[in-house]
């Protein structure tokens, strides 16, 4: 039986660095009409940052020309967001999950490490050359297993 | 992001206000960056406590800056009361590579016992 949606949202934007923060601001707006607590929103608000970042620096090798999308859908237990782009991909999911996998001096590599931390489900799809597309799950009932697929 | 920038005892003290994300984090690298070339210091400290979000790329200008500096053997932490940060550096592991001080004055306790073992 499908869920019943009570609310959803859909940014498509540029692929500009100072769109995260929008990114993140729509969501956390969103999050807040169900009953979560204020860690709950900050952790919200970093898992989109992180995954809206991923897109911009790795999908799209930080070509501002591209768009992002990301939508937010709203059900009575659960937040569901989704991160979507049309970037290079991601030829190892598995490897690109690893925390510190990267090969930049000023990154981390952390970008799935707080995704998986803060969300409740984390599920990766991406074809190389085509694009990726992030899930990020969040339920409002504490009774949860993390999981990643 | 503001940023205020001071310069005490060859140390540059920097108070952070707003978020520290993937624009502000550059913005912050290449202030910082010129600002401790200018002045020849490798002694850097950060305000966080009116930070208001972080996430890994704001750790990552951190880290970045951390790395110069332990090059040239300088120094680099973090000071000031914030949850949100903490939790961040804690689940990072950044809190494991550099000191995170409750306030300026413990910061200040690290940075002069440095200075006189190396005197």
């Amino acid at each position: 039986m499908d869920k019943i949606v009570k609310n959803r949202i859909k940014l498509e934007f540029q692929s500009r660095p100072e769109n995260v923060a929008l990114a993140r601001i729509a969501i956390a707006a969103l999050a807040s009409q169900l009953d979560l607590t204020i860690n709950d929103l900050e952790e919200i608000k970093v898992a989109t940052s992180e995954a809206v970042s991923n897109s911009i620096i790795h999908g799209y090798q930080n070509n501002i020309n591209s768009i992002v999308t990301v939508i937010g859908t709203l059900y009575e237990d659960s937040l569901v967001i989704e991160i979507i782009d049309e970037g290079i991909g991601i030829p190892d999911i598995q490897k690109a999950l690893q925390p510190s996998y990267t090969t930049d001096p000023e990154r981390m590599g952390l970008g799935f490490v707080f995704m998986q931390s803060f969300m409740d489900k984390v599920t990766v799809n991406s074809k190389v050359n085509e694009g990726t597309r992030v899930q990020l799950l969040k339920h409002l009932n504490r009774n949860q297993e993390k999981a990643v697929s | 992001m503001r940023l205020e920038i001071n310069l005490k005892k060859g140390t540059l003290i920097v108070k952070l206000k707003g978020e520290l994300d993937l624009v502000s984090a550059h913005e912050f690298r290449e202030k910082i960056d010129n600002m401790l070339e200018e002045i020849e210091s490798d002694s850097l400290m950060i305000d966080i406590s009116k930070v208001t979000f972080i996430d890994s790329s704001g750790l990552g200008v951190i880290l970045g800056r951390l790395r110069k500096l332990k090059a040239k053997n300088g120094q680099l932490l973090l000071y000031g009361e914030n949850r949100t940060v903490r939790k961040i550096l804690e689940i990072s592991g950044v809190s494991s590579l550099l000191p995170v001080c409750r306030n300026e004055e413990e910061a200040w306790k690290i940075i002069n016992k440095k200075l006189l073992k190396e005197a």
